[in-house]
């Protein structure tokens, strides 16, 4: 049988240039982060857990201290970051060097798929040739987010917050976009349910060496307006139990509060409108800790660089 | 994706691509030693899964304009997504933004820019003017512009 060179024998340029445009993606996004202290990533793996209202309080809790703060909806099938933070119809200035996201009335910078679409109601679809959308469509949607970071004019930022979608294999899509993750914040919930989902998510992010990573427990509990007994939501401990078995610090305990919803319904997060409600309290002290935690990952590679 | 000229083991350079408009690629490789032509012809779901990575085989005429992939793949933009404020630098052509020349649109092809859905409006319109100034051209009329996608390849703009 004759042998026929492998694609890595023959090394002569085809003049395709397709892996050449690939790496130039990569290089824009990558300078394009180069400007950002700390990427943020708050996931979970769980869908339902509060995910984009954790991101849009703490992203309005973080530009209410002054720090630079941009916040991209990579949830581009169910976006919500843009209503939570009050940008709904706002307009994206074009121009040659990025696309300028809306500015939140808290300060913060936002880009999402919600700002793009005509109809409200409209689901995302791609303009395809109507079939196979199972092949390309992964990869169509991973170019997109990857235009979210790489292509928004964000400028410099303390913090770059990106709301991710339900699904381990959204927070494998980030992290090949943005493998020097600095943060990630996994959010889940107290019911088993959402231990045994977010388990996952947090191997995964273990196994990335994301920089830094961290539970959030949402909706712990309910604190009733009338008398002040607190029940619980759910009966499991699963946010408990996931913190021992993981080791991972739970870093904040945000109890249900329907105002939350509201709040972020109206499209100003309830840390604005309340910052002394109890479950803007446990954001707030997130912000805290995320704040702590901002450049840690930088000045890691630098020290490594150096030694 | 490589091809190989198993009569000469060479590799066949990338020559031409032609995009007929019914969603299908033609993709012409040549053998460096023998001359010989063939082409890569792909189905409109293989073009899509190669138009999703946001590359062109072949490469690009124009540089990636920003969030080109998602303005140009989403079903339903929003029209007024994107500011079209005269304040914005038309030019990619210099790293400030400051345009190099001044290009003046004639009505008949503003009125063709118009035809263009206007979620994508901008960008088409910059890569227009960047090509004018690039070009020595003053004056972007109907025929510049049929001139500038030919040379493009601007399939569809």
């Amino acid at each position: 049988m004759r042998r026929i060179r492998t694609y890595r024998d023959v090394t002569h340029d085809t003049g395709s240039e397709m892996l050449e445009q690939v790496v130039d993606q990569q290089r824009r996004l990558a300078e394009r982060l180069a400007r950002v202290r700390s990427v943020v990533a708050v996931a979970s793996g769980k869908g339902g857990v509060g995910k984009s209202a954790v991101t849009a309080n703490l992203a309005a809790a973080l530009a209410g201290r002054g720090l630079a703060v941009g916040a991209a909806d990579a949830d581009l099938n169910g976006p919500s970051l843009g209503r939570m933070l009050g940008v709904s119809g706002a307009r994206l200035a074009d121009r040659p060097s990025g696309v300028e996201p809306a500015q939140s009335p808290s300060g913060v910078r936002v880009i999402s798929m919600e700002l793009l679409q005509e109809e409200e109601d409209a689901p995302v679809r791609w303009r395809e040739p109507g079939m196979g959308g199972f092949i390309w469509q992964s990869t169509l949607e991973t170019g997109v987010l990857r235009e979210f970071l790489g292509d928004v004019e964000w400028g410099a930022l303390d913090v770059l917050l990106i709301d991710v979608p339900p699904g381990t294999d959204k927070i494998g899509r980030l992290l090949e976009l943005v493998p020097a993750l600095d943060q990630m914040l996994l959010v889940t919930t107290p019911s088993e349910t959402a231990r045994f989902v977010v388990s996952k998510s947090v191997r995964m992010a273990r196994e990335a060496e994301v920089g830094t990573v961290a539970l959030v427990s949402n909706m712990t509990g309910h604190t009733c307006p009338e008398c002040g007994h607190v029940s619980d939501l759910f009966t499991g401990d699963g946010d408990k139990r996931l913190e021992e078995e993981s080791g991972l610090p739970l870093w904040a305990r945000i109890p249900f509060d329907p105002r939350l919803g509201a709040a972020t319904d109206s499209g100003t997060p309830l840390v604005i409108t309340d910052p002394d409600a109890d479950s803007s309290r446990a954001i707030l002290g997130l912000a805290d800790r995320v704040e702590e935690h901002i450049g840690i990952r930088s000045a890691q590679s630098v020290a490594e660089a150096d030694s | 994706m490589k091809f190989l000229c198993l009569d000469c083991d060479d590799v066949m350079v990338f020559a031409e691509r032609q995009i007929p408009g019914d969603g299908t690629l033609a993709a012409v490789f040549t053998c460096g030693s023998c001359k010989r032509e063939m082409a890569m012809l792909t189905n409109p779901m293989e073009t899509q899964f190669v138009s999703s990575m946001g590359i062109k085989i072949g490469g690009r005429e124009v540089p990636a304009q920003p969030m080109e992939l998602t303005r140009t793949s989403l079903e339903g933009g929003r029209g007024d997504a994107f500011a079209l404020s005269e304040d914005i630098p038309l030019s990619s052509a210099d790293p400030d933004g400051t345009p190099t020349g001044r290009v003046v649109w004639t009505t008949d092809a503003v009125g063709r820019l118009e035809r263009v859905p206007s979620f994508v409006r901008g960008m088409v319109k910059r890569i227009y003017t960047d090509w004018a100034r690039e070009s020595g051209v003053s004056e972007i009329t109907p025929e510049i512009m049929d001139r500038a996608r030919t040379e493009l390849g601007l399939e569809g703009m």
